[in-house]
Protein backbone atom coordinates (compact mmCIF):
# COMPACT_ATOMS: atom_id res chain seq x y z
CA UNK A 1 0.00 0.00 0.00
CA UNK A 2 3.00 2.24 0.65
CA UNK A 3 3.53 3.25 -3.24
CA UNK A 4 1.63 6.31 -4.06
CA UNK A 5 -1.10 5.99 -7.19
CA UNK A 6 -0.10 9.39 -9.35
CA UNK A 7 -2.73 9.00 -11.67
CA UNK A 8 -5.28 11.35 -9.36
CA UNK A 9 -5.20 15.00 -9.65
CA UNK A 10 -5.69 17.28 -6.44
CA UNK A 11 -8.46 19.16 -8.37
CA UNK A 12 -10.34 16.08 -9.07
CA UNK A 13 -9.96 14.54 -5.78
CA UNK A 14 -11.37 17.93 -4.09
CA UNK A 15 -13.96 17.60 -6.96
CA UNK A 16 -15.05 14.17 -5.77
CA UNK A 17 -15.57 14.62 -2.91
CA UNK A 18 -17.11 17.96 -2.64
CA UNK A 19 -19.96 16.13 -4.81
CA UNK A 20 -20.07 13.76 -1.39
CA UNK A 21 -20.05 16.25 1.13
CA UNK A 22 -23.01 18.01 -1.07
CA UNK A 23 -25.29 14.99 -1.50
CA UNK A 24 -25.01 12.55 1.63
CA UNK A 25 -28.28 14.06 3.01
CA UNK A 26 -29.32 11.18 5.65
CA UNK A 27 -25.92 10.35 6.36
CA UNK A 28 -24.51 6.98 4.66
CA UNK A 29 -21.32 8.97 3.69
CA UNK A 30 -18.99 5.29 4.24
CA UNK A 31 -21.11 3.78 1.27
CA UNK A 32 -20.77 6.96 -1.05
CA UNK A 33 -16.86 6.95 -0.24
CA UNK A 34 -16.48 3.74 -1.38
CA UNK A 35 -18.36 4.09 -4.28
CA UNK A 36 -16.16 6.46 -5.31
CA UNK A 37 -12.95 5.06 -4.14
CA UNK A 38 -13.50 1.67 -5.62
CA UNK A 39 -16.08 1.54 -8.21
CA UNK A 40 -16.05 5.61 -9.71
CA UNK A 41 -12.59 6.20 -9.83
CA UNK A 42 -10.98 3.26 -8.58
CA UNK A 43 -8.22 4.62 -6.57
CA UNK A 44 -8.35 2.13 -4.35
CA UNK A 45 -9.01 -1.99 -4.57
CA UNK A 46 -11.59 -3.70 -2.02
CA UNK A 47 -8.62 -4.85 0.31
CA UNK A 48 -7.03 -1.46 0.40
CA UNK A 49 -10.59 0.09 1.42
CA UNK A 50 -11.22 -1.98 3.68
CA UNK A 51 -7.62 -1.72 5.64
CA UNK A 52 -8.35 2.16 5.63
CA UNK A 53 -11.60 1.81 6.89
CA UNK A 54 -10.41 -0.21 9.84
CA UNK A 55 -7.73 2.66 10.77
CA UNK A 56 -10.39 5.27 10.14
CA UNK A 57 -12.46 3.51 12.67
CA UNK A 58 -10.04 2.91 15.09
CA UNK A 59 -8.83 6.35 15.71
CA UNK A 60 -10.73 8.91 16.93
CA UNK A 61 -12.41 11.69 14.96
CA UNK A 62 -15.40 10.99 12.66
CA UNK A 63 -14.53 7.59 10.31
CA UNK A 64 -15.92 9.69 7.04
CA UNK A 65 -13.16 12.21 7.65
CA UNK A 66 -10.46 9.76 8.75
CA UNK A 67 -11.20 8.03 5.68
CA UNK A 68 -10.98 11.01 3.62
CA UNK A 69 -7.80 11.70 5.68
CA UNK A 70 -5.79 8.47 4.54
CA UNK A 71 -7.05 7.71 1.22
CA UNK A 72 -6.38 11.78 0.32
CA UNK A 73 -2.68 10.74 1.75
CA UNK A 74 -2.60 7.79 -0.19
CA UNK A 75 -3.34 9.34 -3.24
CA UNK A 76 -1.46 12.37 -3.72
CA UNK A 77 0.35 12.64 0.15
CA UNK A 78 -0.27 15.91 2.15
CA UNK A 79 -1.95 17.44 0.11
CA UNK A 80 -4.52 15.18 -1.23
CA UNK A 81 -5.78 14.96 2.46
CA UNK A 82 -6.59 18.23 2.27
CA UNK A 83 -8.23 18.87 -0.78
CA UNK A 84 -10.35 15.34 0.38
CA UNK A 85 -11.17 17.01 3.75
CA UNK A 86 -11.92 20.65 2.84
CA UNK A 87 -14.00 18.79 0.07
CA UNK A 88 -15.81 16.67 2.25
CA UNK A 89 -16.09 19.59 4.68
CA UNK A 90 -17.03 22.70 2.58
CA UNK A 91 -21.01 21.78 1.18
CA UNK A 92 -22.13 20.52 4.83
CA UNK A 93 -20.20 23.93 6.51
CA UNK A 94 -21.76 26.15 4.41
CA UNK A 95 -25.24 24.76 5.21
CA UNK A 96 -24.71 24.42 8.87
CA UNK A 97 -23.42 28.15 9.22
CA UNK A 98 -26.75 29.58 6.95
CA UNK A 99 -29.31 27.59 9.24
CA UNK A 100 -26.96 28.24 12.44
CA UNK A 101 -27.16 32.07 11.53
CA UNK A 102 -30.90 32.10 11.18
CA UNK A 103 -31.38 30.04 14.17
CA UNK A 104 -29.36 32.90 16.24
CA UNK A 105 -31.98 35.46 14.97
CA UNK A 106 -35.28 33.26 15.41
CA UNK A 107 -34.89 31.09 18.08
CA UNK A 108 -37.41 32.42 20.20
CA UNK A 109 -39.78 32.60 17.67
CA UNK A 110 -43.30 30.00 18.97
CA UNK A 111 -43.60 28.76 15.54
CA UNK A 112 -40.14 27.68 15.13
CA UNK A 113 -40.20 26.06 19.00
CA UNK A 114 -42.65 24.10 17.82
CA UNK A 115 -40.77 22.83 14.55
CA UNK A 116 -37.91 22.15 16.27
CA UNK A 117 -39.23 20.36 18.97
CA UNK A 118 -40.55 17.87 16.43
CA UNK A 119 -37.33 17.59 14.94
CA UNK A 120 -35.54 17.21 18.15
CA UNK A 121 -37.86 14.69 19.10
CA UNK A 122 -37.12 12.69 15.45
CA UNK A 123 -33.56 13.12 15.83
CA UNK A 124 -33.55 10.90 19.15
CA UNK A 125 -35.19 8.49 16.95
CA UNK A 126 -32.62 8.62 14.60
CA UNK A 127 -29.87 8.65 16.82
CA UNK A 128 -31.33 5.59 18.73
CA UNK A 129 -31.66 3.70 15.46
CA UNK A 130 -28.32 4.13 14.79
CA UNK A 131 -26.75 3.44 18.45
CA UNK A 132 -29.10 -0.14 17.90
CA UNK A 133 -27.76 -0.91 14.04
CA UNK A 134 -24.17 0.13 14.86
CA UNK A 135 -23.95 -1.58 17.87
CA UNK A 136 -25.25 -4.85 16.18
CA UNK A 137 -23.80 -7.99 17.72
CA UNK A 138 -22.24 -6.22 20.81
CA UNK A 139 -26.00 -6.26 22.47
CA UNK A 140 -25.98 -10.05 22.09
CA UNK A 141 -22.12 -10.81 23.28
CA UNK A 142 -22.22 -10.92 27.39
CA UNK A 143 -18.43 -9.30 27.08
CA UNK A 144 -19.25 -6.59 24.78
CA UNK A 145 -22.84 -6.30 26.15
CA UNK A 146 -21.16 -6.02 29.87
CA UNK A 147 -18.97 -3.06 28.48
CA UNK A 148 -21.36 -0.95 26.90
CA UNK A 149 -23.93 -1.04 29.92
CA UNK A 150 -20.31 -0.20 32.59
CA UNK A 151 -19.73 2.65 29.79
CA UNK A 152 -23.71 4.33 29.69
CA UNK A 153 -23.62 3.88 33.65
CA UNK A 154 -20.28 5.42 34.31
CA UNK A 155 -21.17 8.02 31.53
CA UNK A 156 -25.35 8.84 31.98
CA UNK A 157 -25.93 7.51 35.66
CA UNK A 158 -22.56 8.40 37.44
CA UNK A 159 -21.39 11.10 35.51
CA UNK A 160 -18.23 10.82 35.33
CA UNK A 161 -16.58 13.06 32.30
CA UNK A 162 -15.85 11.35 28.93
CA UNK A 163 -11.96 11.09 29.81
CA UNK A 164 -12.37 9.49 33.10
CA UNK A 165 -14.99 7.09 31.33
CA UNK A 166 -12.62 5.78 28.96
CA UNK A 167 -9.18 5.91 31.40
CA UNK A 168 -11.26 3.79 33.32
CA UNK A 169 -13.11 1.60 30.20
CA UNK A 170 -10.30 1.83 28.02
CA UNK A 171 -7.34 -0.93 29.58
CA UNK A 172 -10.30 -3.16 30.92
CA UNK A 173 -11.30 -3.64 27.39
CA UNK A 174 -8.12 -3.70 25.72
CA UNK A 175 -7.58 -6.71 28.29
CA UNK A 176 -10.66 -8.72 27.16
CA UNK A 177 -9.88 -8.08 23.74
CA UNK A 178 -6.34 -8.38 24.01
CA UNK A 179 -4.98 -10.34 21.11
CA UNK A 180 -5.38 -14.04 20.95
CA UNK A 181 -8.75 -13.42 22.92
CA UNK A 182 -11.80 -13.81 20.83
CA UNK A 183 -14.38 -11.54 20.68
CA UNK B 1 -10.49 36.42 23.12
CA UNK B 2 -10.73 34.23 26.25
CA UNK B 3 -14.00 33.05 25.30
CA UNK B 4 -12.30 31.69 21.97
CA UNK B 5 -9.31 30.16 23.58
CA UNK B 6 -11.57 27.91 26.15
CA UNK B 7 -14.02 27.23 23.10
CA UNK B 8 -11.02 25.83 20.94
CA UNK B 9 -9.20 23.94 23.91
CA UNK B 10 -12.47 22.09 24.64
CA UNK B 11 -13.12 21.23 21.36
CA UNK B 12 -9.95 19.72 20.65
CA UNK B 13 -10.24 17.60 23.59
CA UNK B 14 -13.46 16.27 22.09
CA UNK B 15 -11.25 15.56 19.10
CA UNK B 16 -9.30 13.49 20.28
CA UNK B 17 -11.74 11.97 22.76
CA UNK B 18 -14.33 11.19 20.09
CA UNK B 19 -13.54 7.00 19.89
CA UNK B 20 -15.85 5.67 16.96
CA UNK B 21 -17.43 8.72 15.52
CA UNK B 22 -18.17 12.24 16.57
CA UNK B 23 -21.78 10.68 18.80
CA UNK B 24 -19.88 9.53 21.12
CA UNK B 25 -19.21 12.57 22.58
CA UNK B 26 -22.16 14.13 22.23
CA UNK B 27 -22.95 13.61 26.31
CA UNK B 28 -19.55 15.30 27.15
CA UNK B 29 -20.03 17.95 24.72
CA UNK B 30 -23.48 18.98 25.92
CA UNK B 31 -22.29 19.00 29.29
CA UNK B 32 -19.11 20.75 28.64
CA UNK B 33 -21.23 23.69 27.17
CA UNK B 34 -23.86 24.15 29.79
CA UNK B 35 -21.21 24.41 32.17
CA UNK B 36 -18.86 26.57 30.86
CA UNK B 37 -20.87 28.18 27.55
CA UNK B 38 -24.16 28.55 29.21
CA UNK B 39 -25.88 26.74 26.56
CA UNK B 40 -28.72 24.88 27.39
CA UNK B 41 -29.74 21.70 26.69
CA UNK B 42 -33.02 22.69 24.69
CA UNK B 43 -30.55 24.63 22.23
CA UNK B 44 -27.65 21.86 22.32
CA UNK B 45 -30.47 19.64 20.81
CA UNK B 46 -32.32 21.65 18.51
CA UNK B 47 -28.81 22.40 17.03
CA UNK B 48 -27.43 18.94 17.33
CA UNK B 49 -31.15 17.92 15.14
CA UNK B 50 -31.06 20.92 12.80
CA UNK B 51 -27.36 19.23 12.01
CA UNK B 52 -28.70 16.10 11.14
CA UNK B 53 -30.53 17.48 8.31
CA UNK B 54 -27.39 18.95 6.31
CA UNK B 55 -25.52 16.71 4.22
CA UNK B 56 -21.72 15.80 4.56
CA UNK B 57 -20.61 14.56 8.23
CA UNK B 58 -23.48 14.54 11.05
CA UNK B 59 -21.56 16.69 13.43
CA UNK B 60 -20.52 19.96 11.64
CA UNK B 61 -23.35 20.88 13.58
CA UNK B 62 -20.39 22.33 15.78
CA UNK B 63 -20.05 25.19 13.20
CA UNK B 64 -23.50 25.98 14.40
CA UNK B 65 -22.53 25.78 18.11
CA UNK B 66 -19.41 27.70 17.76
CA UNK B 67 -21.39 30.48 15.99
CA UNK B 68 -23.92 30.84 18.45
CA UNK B 69 -21.26 30.94 21.25
CA UNK B 70 -19.04 33.91 19.76
CA UNK B 71 -20.48 33.90 16.07
CA UNK B 72 -18.20 33.85 12.42
CA UNK B 73 -14.76 33.43 14.99
CA UNK B 74 -16.23 30.61 17.12
CA UNK B 75 -17.94 29.07 14.21
CA UNK B 76 -14.22 28.70 13.02
CA UNK B 77 -12.52 28.09 15.98
CA UNK B 78 -14.64 25.08 16.29
CA UNK B 79 -14.28 23.53 13.24
CA UNK B 80 -10.37 23.59 13.36
CA UNK B 81 -10.51 22.61 16.80
CA UNK B 82 -13.26 19.74 16.08
CA UNK B 83 -11.54 18.28 12.93
CA UNK B 84 -7.74 19.00 12.61
CA UNK B 85 -6.29 17.20 15.88
CA UNK B 86 -8.25 13.93 15.26
CA UNK B 87 -7.17 14.33 11.48
CA UNK B 88 -3.81 14.87 12.00
CA UNK B 89 -3.59 12.06 14.64
CA UNK B 90 -4.94 9.69 11.79
CA UNK B 91 -2.82 10.99 9.34
CA UNK B 92 0.54 10.17 11.13
CA UNK B 93 -0.63 6.61 12.64
CA UNK B 94 -2.08 5.58 9.27
CA UNK B 95 1.39 6.23 7.78
CA UNK B 96 2.71 4.14 10.61
CA UNK B 97 0.38 1.85 9.94
CA UNK B 98 1.02 1.13 6.61
CA UNK B 99 4.63 1.27 7.22
CA UNK B 100 4.65 -1.28 9.67
CA UNK B 101 1.91 -3.38 8.32
CA UNK B 102 -1.35 -5.24 10.05
CA UNK B 103 -0.79 -6.21 13.49
CA UNK B 104 -3.12 -8.02 15.61
CA UNK B 105 -3.37 -5.07 18.24
CA UNK B 106 -4.63 -2.91 15.42
CA UNK B 107 -8.12 -5.36 15.75
CA UNK B 108 -7.44 -5.65 19.16
CA UNK B 109 -7.54 -2.00 19.84
CA UNK B 110 -11.23 -1.62 17.63
CA UNK B 111 -12.68 -4.55 19.11
CA UNK B 112 -12.14 -2.74 22.49
CA UNK B 113 -13.16 0.72 21.18
CA UNK B 114 -16.18 -0.46 19.85
CA UNK B 115 -18.07 -1.30 22.80
CA UNK B 116 -17.08 1.57 24.51
CA UNK B 117 -18.06 3.99 21.85
CA UNK B 118 -21.70 2.20 21.45
CA UNK B 119 -21.88 2.54 25.33
CA UNK B 120 -20.85 6.42 25.36
CA UNK B 121 -23.91 6.30 21.88
CA UNK B 122 -25.97 4.88 24.13
CA UNK B 123 -25.48 8.11 26.51
CA UNK B 124 -25.65 10.23 23.89
CA UNK B 125 -29.32 8.97 23.11
CA UNK B 126 -29.93 9.37 26.72
CA UNK B 127 -28.69 13.10 26.73
CA UNK B 128 -30.77 14.13 23.48
CA UNK B 129 -33.62 12.32 24.86
CA UNK B 130 -33.99 14.09 27.91
CA UNK B 131 -33.86 16.93 26.59
CA UNK B 132 -36.52 16.21 23.56
CA UNK B 133 -38.93 14.12 24.51
CA UNK B 134 -40.63 16.14 27.07
CA UNK B 135 -44.39 14.88 25.96
CA UNK B 136 -46.29 12.14 24.83
CA UNK B 137 -46.19 14.33 21.16
CA UNK B 138 -42.87 14.00 21.03
CA UNK B 139 -42.39 10.46 22.62
CA UNK B 140 -44.83 9.28 19.58
CA UNK B 141 -42.57 11.54 17.31
CA UNK B 142 -39.36 9.22 18.59
CA UNK B 143 -40.56 6.07 18.30
CA UNK B 144 -42.08 6.46 15.00
CA UNK B 145 -38.81 7.74 13.76
CA UNK B 146 -36.98 4.58 15.44
CA UNK B 147 -39.44 2.64 13.54
CA UNK B 148 -39.18 4.19 10.36
CA UNK B 149 -35.33 4.14 10.50
CA UNK B 150 -34.76 0.71 11.61
CA UNK B 151 -37.99 -1.08 9.04
CA UNK B 152 -37.35 1.12 6.16
CA UNK B 153 -34.98 2.53 3.60
CA UNK B 154 -36.61 5.82 3.71
CA UNK B 155 -33.93 9.01 3.93
CA UNK B 156 -34.12 10.17 7.42
CA UNK B 157 -34.02 13.73 6.37
CA UNK B 158 -37.58 13.13 5.30
CA UNK B 159 -38.47 11.63 8.39
CA UNK B 160 -36.59 14.39 10.51
CA UNK B 161 -38.52 16.83 8.50
CA UNK B 162 -42.05 15.19 8.50
CA UNK B 163 -41.42 15.31 12.04
CA UNK B 164 -40.99 18.69 12.53
CA UNK B 165 -44.18 18.97 10.01
CA UNK B 166 -46.56 17.16 11.90
CA UNK B 167 -45.73 18.51 15.42
CA UNK B 168 -46.63 21.82 13.92
CA UNK B 169 -50.14 20.76 12.28
CA UNK B 170 -51.06 18.62 15.92
CA UNK B 171 -49.98 21.64 17.78
CA UNK B 172 -51.54 24.12 15.62
CA UNK B 173 -54.98 22.25 14.61
CA UNK B 174 -55.68 20.43 17.70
Amino acid sequence: MADKKSGANLWDIFLQFLIIGAISFGGGIIAYERILLVEKRKWLNADEFMAYLAISQTMPGLNSVNLAVLTGDFLRGVAGSVCAVLGLLLPGSAFILGIGILYSSNSNHPMANIILAGIAAAATGLLAAITYRIGGDHWRHMKSLAIVLATFVLMSLFKLSLLAVLAIMAPIALYLYRPGKSI
Amino acid sequence: MNILIQLGLNFVLLSLLAVGGGTAVLPEMQSILYAHFGLDHTQFVHMYSIGQLAPGPNMLMVLMIGYQIAGLAGAGIVLLAFFLPSSILCFYVGRLWVRIGESPWRRAVQNALEPISVGLMASGVYAVGKASIVSPLTAGLALITLYLILRTKINPVIVILGSGLVATLITQFL
